[in-house]
């Protein structure tokens, strides 16, 4: 993968960031610039904070110290601000989440047609274009249950770029997959990235990160605690952290 | 003066039935529309909501329903405010109806899985958007065997408005039992014609049920 050039504008901008939960503190002043076309692969073991961290992003966790800013707008308790970075910025979760009582194609257009006003011919016709990209566009009219896990993150995945978001963060996309349907969705990830998409994966794929990462990213006890381009990462980690955990995921894949 | 069980006594017990029926509808428009508001404040953000419906649910599923009819009816009646019966039924009908129906919705929206939520949360869907499109749908399927099963109740429930003066189908069937002493076929035309109401209506939810689960599929 090309860098972007390093005097691209911020997309996402995170500065030192705390969380807690109680008194149990998972993010420990975080700092992260994410460039408009970027992609960063977080990895780090269960319970560092890396789902945690993307999650507040987008508001679906709160923090109680430091900044986000998605595209110039504030991820504070603003409803307005929030309203606006959700429209903004996708998100795909490790369980799909897809609405199962709605048709692949309704589930596609309904935050479209409610958040954007798009008209329903509109809608459809986006929907139709991005699940075509998916390759999943002849499952339109079933229902999520109808389909196979690696199909309905797919289809999770034109969900969330229906709304045409400026970024996509991604949780654990195929850690819920049968580890025949992994690639299939990768494959997925990877056309997304090759077309521009800023994104934020979180994900054990090791070699995804290694194909289409400009910076991965070691995450523990809420903390970053190293980041390379990956061909530096995979190589000459630094931390004796980093090293062990990749010794570890390595050994397993 | 005995008389027999003749086709009048019989139009005696449908003259009941109409009102069972009215009194049905209205406690469970009446019954649902509040008890969705009860539902909503149950599973609000705001703590204070969240009380308020705790306690409401509380109260009214807490008391009998007898008590709440007598109270609706005779207290407003103390305290100046004249209602007609029916209107003072269909009041207190609503309230409690709306307790027991509140409190079904609300455990249905609860079991729905957190990600529904999040997952439209993420996408930028509203509250409004959010209970309508999403999590409404889905939790009304899942409480649909519990709140025809309460609809049940409901319609079977409605004798007790006889405590106001209404001459509804149980207490229809009671006059007519004291007027042609033969309470055992009275009770069971009384009994047969409840069952003709309410089993219907427990047929019509296993289809439903069935379909719903054949979309889904």
């Amino acid at each position: 993968m090309s860098h972007p050039p390093s005097d691209a504008a911020p997309l996402i901008s995170i500065e030192a960031v705390d969380k807690w939960y109680g008194a149990f503190q998972v993010l420990r002043g975080i700092t992260l610039t994410v460039r408009k076309g970027e992609k960063i692969v977080l990895c780090g073991p269960s319970g560092s904070g890396k789902s945690t961290l993307i999650r507040c992003i987008n508001h679906l966790e709160t923090y109680q110290a430091g900044r986000i800013v998605v595209d110039g707008v504030v991820v504070n308790d603003s409803v307005k601000n929030i309203d606006t970075v959700r429209s903004e910025v996708g998100m795909v979760f490790q369980s799909f989440n897809l609405f199962p009582h709605l048709t692949i194609l309704q589930n596609c257009t309904l935050a479209p047609m409610r958040v954007r006003g798009v008209n329903k011919a509109t809608a459809e016709a986006t929907a139709r274009r991005y699940l075509d990209r998916v390759r999943i566009l002849d499952q339109a009219d079933k229902y999520p249950a109808q389909l196979s896990g690696g199909q309905q993150q797919r289809v999770a995945i034109a969900r969330a770029l229906c709304m045409e978001p400026k970024a996509m963060l991604f949780d654990e996309p195929t850690s819920a997959l049968d580890p025949e349907m992994v690639k299939e969705v990768l494959d997925t990830m990877v056309g997304l990235a090759a077309d521009g998409m800023t994104m934020i994966c979180v994900t054990h794929e090791m070699g995804f990160a290694r194909q289409v990462a400009d910076r991965v990213i070691f995450m523990a006890n809420g903390e970053l605690v190293e980041q390379a381009p990956p061909e530096v990462f995979f190589r000459n980690p630094t931390q004796q952290r980093t090293r062990d955990f990749l010794g570890q995921i390595l050994a397993q894949h | 003066m005995n008389q027999t069980f003749g086709l009048p006594e019989f139009g005696f017990l449908l003259g009941g039935l109409k009102w069972t029926v009215l009194l049905s509808l209205l406690a469970f428009a009446g019954g649902g529309a509040v008890g969705m508001l009860v539902a909503l404040a149950r599973t609000a953000e705001s703590a204070l909501l969240r009380r308020l419906a705790i306690g409401y649910i509380a109260v009214f599923q807490g008391t009998p329903l007898l008590m709440q009819l007598f109270v609706v009816y005779y207290g407003l009646g103390l305290v100046g405010i004249q209602l007609p019966a029916w209107a003072a039924v269909a009041i207190g009908f609503t309230l409690n109806a709306s307790a027991f129906l509140g409190d079904i919705w609300r455990g249905a929206i609860q079991a729905l899985p957190r990600g529904q939520t999040e997952a439209a949360q993420a996408l930028g869907l509203h509250y409004r958007a959010r209970m309508r499109d999403i999590i409404l749908p889905q939790a009304l399927r899942i409480a649909q065997p519990a709140t025809v099963g309460y609809l049940v109740q409901l319609i079977k429930g409605t004798s007790l408005a006889a405590i106001v003066g209404f001459i509804e189908l149980a207490r229809a069937g009671q006059i007519v039992s004291n007027t042609t002493f033969e309470p055992i076929l009275v009770f069971g035309v009384v009994g047969a014609i409840y069952f003709v109401l309410c089993w219907p209506l427990s047929l019509y939810s296993a289809r439903l049920e069935a379909r719903f689960a054949a979309a889904m599929r």
